[in-house]
């Protein structure tokens, strides 16, 4: 039933929001240390993510949510098995939000430099686990024949998904480098260009190695279309594109195919998943799938009901906010 | 401690945390809109910066609220894997719809709301903020909605072992449904005006603008007024629907280990032996309980040993006795702290009418100190509501020690260590908001000198320690 489809669409599009917008949330947190050096320029950093982070969160709140009533097998096997490495996640999320609602309501040099440290490490720690989350989900995990993970915490760190987290950092830095040389204030829209300009090529070579990597993989075996081949290749040459448009001055574009990139990426593992959702490595009989991990089709279409109403709405109000704070920050009157 | 145990502890540690914050952010952003609404009418200026004062500790509290109702999202996987796969087809759906109806509304507007104090117009800007207040109410309909399925499932039937939804418009009329979730929208009104009202009396108290703090002491005792007699009318209610829904839970909430005679008093305290299942020592007031179950004045309450027998009858051999100290306790802390917040709202209004506040020091301060009651009552109230309802998660249904994740994925030791992180990241992110708060009360409707002052930190001590680089 194409029900199952039209939901697995739609977790991979709520995904794709999250990385998109909160990718750029995590790469200010993870740069700001190192590019702004002066107080006033951290502020200016992380007052041009400040009025958007929270919204950008409920992307992940919604793909949660929706594992959790379309997919729960899903949602439950994932959960349960990657149980630490979500603790570390979710406390990252945890002082990174409230970091930033929080450093700079006391001067304090001290307060101001825990959380700077904290934004950045949970931002890093955010960002380097959900690559190698996605490489278990596609490389596979033990998962046993009652859909329970039999695996541990070590079990999760393996070569090919510690390149998955390094290739999501430096795709955030560069995501982020793009926002903050739109968004920025004068010192950060430069600085944002410059990371732009050095980092573009590591992030896109190491993506470029990673997909060689999956593609490559005994679970890949006969998941590899065209059609993944195509956002592959996308995903790869967007990045090398915002290079080039950075090259030209153009900022926005360049911005634009960051976003692109990293758009291509996300629903590129998703086609690889396709039509399994968690990989078990010990029997591939084992596999979850949209078939096998999905709630019932009553279910699914009072969902769909819902979700086809409201996401346009969200885009609506969410694209309204977008445009209504497009200038950038402006360190002469600075909220945060 | 089992594997379940630390489970449980872990859910009741996070829940509760969270609750500490929900309530305000759903309380405290609709009179944020009121008192922007007023200065839209009025154009006095007082109201705007009464709306950016609140509005400040407003933030404060939200950012911990959407942190911590993260975890709350993901730790039904987490800890409860079983009971996520048994139970997802009927109880995703509603956290799905909050998330994407309730969630996104309220995030996406408190940011505009925020920084939108230029960039918007009078009008856009005050709808933002009833846009927010509209969404927090959103968001615990569907979050109860989810709740109440626990408490009274319904619309569902059991396929190949799963709980399988059969009607959602069953889900949303579920009686139970629509006594919790008025009594919880009131209670975090009430929570909203005392968290008010009480920091309004302490300004008031210690002089710092007085003027304006008047006017939302007012707005706060009005308020709480009106909403402490409606909370405890639903409460009443919600007891009431618990004699058909969930008869242990009520004899446990009342230690009432044996049926009652037709005129059944109410115990205000008692000295419960739960091993031999009797009560050896009580305060009681005549016919209380039959008019708090029955609304009328006879009617006996059924005792926990014939509901036991019944359960037995029903569901084979067990023990489905809740904890009846802890049910018994939380539910009368709840009633006394609402009865004590009643009375402070009613004389709080006396003396307003009679002008005579501004004198009465010692009240002043009763005032200030009874900001504790409201989170005691919330906290008490879900207490009575999650521990009255044991040994069952999904009642009548599922038990809870069937719903935990198995221990080949999520061994006892790695709740534990997540249980130690997320206590200590939990208390120092209240250290962090209760200093915050302090701070800006401190400041009054005066402007933050720590924040329009520009650069705080001369010295970067994140990169090198102390020895500054600047550009
Ligand atoms: C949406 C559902 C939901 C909501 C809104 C709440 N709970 Fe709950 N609670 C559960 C869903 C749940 C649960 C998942 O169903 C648990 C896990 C195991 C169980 O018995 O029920 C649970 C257990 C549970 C326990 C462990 C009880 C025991 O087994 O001894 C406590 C102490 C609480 N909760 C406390 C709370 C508090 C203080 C809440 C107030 C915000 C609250 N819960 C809201
Ligand atoms: C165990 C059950 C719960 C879950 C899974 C849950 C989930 C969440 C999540 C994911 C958020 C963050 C939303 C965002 O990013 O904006 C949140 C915040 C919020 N939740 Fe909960 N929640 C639970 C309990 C409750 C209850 C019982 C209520 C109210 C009756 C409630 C009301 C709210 C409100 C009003 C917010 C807004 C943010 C804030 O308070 O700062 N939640 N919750
Ligand atoms: C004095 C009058 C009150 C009565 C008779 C009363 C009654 C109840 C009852 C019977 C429940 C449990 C319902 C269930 O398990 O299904 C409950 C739950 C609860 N109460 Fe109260 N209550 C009162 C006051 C308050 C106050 C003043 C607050 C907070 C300000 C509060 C907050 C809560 C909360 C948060 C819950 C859990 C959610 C729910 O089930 O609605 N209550 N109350």
């Amino acid at each position: 039933m194409w029900l199952r489809e039209l939901w697995f669409v739609l977790v991979g599009v709520l995904f794709t929001g999250y990385f998109i917008l909160d990718g750029f949330d995590y790469g200010v947190g993870i740069l700001h240390p190192f590019i702004n050096h002066t107080d006033l320029e951290r502020r200016a950093s992380l007052s041009s993510i400040a009025p958007v982070w929270a919204a950008n969160e409920v992307w992940l709140v919604a793909a949660g949510g929706a594992l959790f009533a379309a997919f729960p097998d899903w949602y439950a096997t994932m959960f349960s098995g990657f149980y630490l490495a979500l603790t570390l996640i979710l406390l990252g999320l945890i002082v990174r939000g409230v970091g930033i609602e929080y450093r700079s309501q006391d001067k304090n040099p001290q307060w101001r430099a825990v959380w700077d440290w904290l934004i950045f490490s949970g931002s890093l720690v955010i960002t380097l686990i959900w690559g190698m989350a996605f490489s278990n989900l596609i490389r596979g995990v033990p998962i046993n024949r009652h859909m329970i993970y039999v695996g541990n915490f070590g079990t999760l760190f393996n070569a090919f998904s510690l390149w998955g987290g390094v290739t999501f950092i430096l795709l955030f830095i560069v995501q982020s480098a793009g926002y903050l040389s739109i968004k920025g204030d004068a010192f950060s829209r430069k600085a944002g260009r410059a990371v732009e300009a050095r980092m573009a090529w590591p992030a896109a070579a190491a993506m470029f190695l990673w997909f060689l990597w999956m593609d490559r993989l005994p679970a890949s075996a006969g998941h590899i279309g065209g059609w993944t081949l195509v956002l592959q290749a996308a995903a790869v040459l967007s990045l090398l594109l915002a290079r080039l448009a950075m090259y030209l001055t153009k900022a926005k574009l360049s911005f634009f195919f960051n976003s692109l990139s990293v758009s291509a990426m996300t629903v590129s593992l998703f086609t690889v998943l396709f039509p399994r959702v968690m990989v078990s490595s010990l029997n591939p009989a084992w596999n979850l799938t949209i078939n096998n991990a999905s709630a019932t089709l009553y279910t699914l279409q009072i969902m769909s009901v819902t979700a086809v109403i409201l996401l346009p709405i969200i885009l609506g109000y969410q694209t309204w906010i977008y445009w209504t704070f497009r200038k950038p920050v402006n360190d002469k009157e600075l909220e945060y | 401690m089992t594997q379940l145990g630390w489970a449980e502890l872990q859910f009741g540690v996070t829940t509760v945390f969270h609750y500490f914050f929900v309530p305000v952010t759903i309380g405290l952003s609709f009179l944020i809109a009121v008192l922007e609404t007023i200065y839209l009418r009025t154009k006095n200026k007082v109201y705007r910066d009464l709306a950016k004062f609140w509005g400040h500790l407003f933030l404060i509290n939200f950012a911990v609220g959407v942190v911590t109702g993260l975890l709350q999202e993901f730790q039904f996987g987490l800890d409860w894997a079983t009971f996520s796969k048994f139970v997802g087809d009927v109880f995703g759906a509603p956290l799905a719809v909050e998330a994407l109806a309730a969630f996104f509304l309220e995030s996406s507007f408190i940011g505009a709301w925020a920084f939108g104090w230029d960039r918007l117009s009078p009008r856009a800007h005050a709808l933002t903020i009833w846009l927010v207040a509209f969404g927090t109410s959103l968001s615990a309909f569907w979050i109860l909605t989810a709740n109440s399925w626990m408490q009274e499932p319904v619309g569902y039937v059991i396929h190949n072992g799963n709980a399988v939804m059969t009607s959602f418009g069953d889900v949303l009329t579920n009686p139970q449904l629509w006594v919790e979730f008025p009594h919880t929208e009131l209670a975090a009104l009430l929570t909203g005006s005392f968290f008010m009202l009480a920091i309004s009396a302490y300004q008031i108290l210690r002089k710092k603008n007085v003027e304006a703090f008047v006017r939302s002491f007012k707005l706060s005792t009005v308020v709480a007024a009106v909403v402490s007699v409606l909370v405890i009318v639903v409460g009443d209610s919600q007891a009431a629907h618990l004699v058909k829904a969930q008869p242990m839970k009520l004899a446990a909430a009342e230690a009432l280990w044996n049926t009652s005679p037709q005129h059944a008093p109410w115990s205000v305290v008692a000295v419960i032996n739960a091993k031999d299942h009797r009560d050896p020592f009580q305060v009681q007031i005549p016919e209380m309980l039959t008019l708090l179950a029955y609304k009328r004045l006879s009617g006996s309450v059924e005792g926990i040993n014939q509901v036991q027998q019944q359960m037995v009858h029903r569901y084979g051999p067990g023990n489905y006795i809740p904890p009846v100290a802890i049910t018994f306790y939380s539910f009368r802390t709840m009633v006394f702290a609402g009865t004590a917040m009643l009375a402070l709202a009613y004389y709080a209004l006396y003396l307003f009418k009679k002008n005579r506040f501004l004198q009465k020091k010692w009240f002043l301060r009763v005032l200030t100190w009874s900001i504790a009651l409201p989170y005691i009552a919330n906290s008490a109230g879900w207490i009575m509501t999650e521990v009255g309802r044991q040994p069952w998660v999904v009642y009548g249904v599922q038990l809870t020690e069937q719903g935990v994740s198995p221990t080949a994925s999520v061994p006892a030791l790695d709740i534990e260590l997540s249980l130690l992180a997320f206590t200590i990241f939990y208390g120092a992110m209240a250290y962090a908001a209760v200093h915050l708060w302090k701070k800006a009360i401190a400041n009054g409707l005066d402007p933050d000198p720590d924040v329009s002052e520009g650069p705080g930190a001369p010295r970067d001590l994140f990169l090198d320690g102390g020895h500054g680089v600047a550009h």
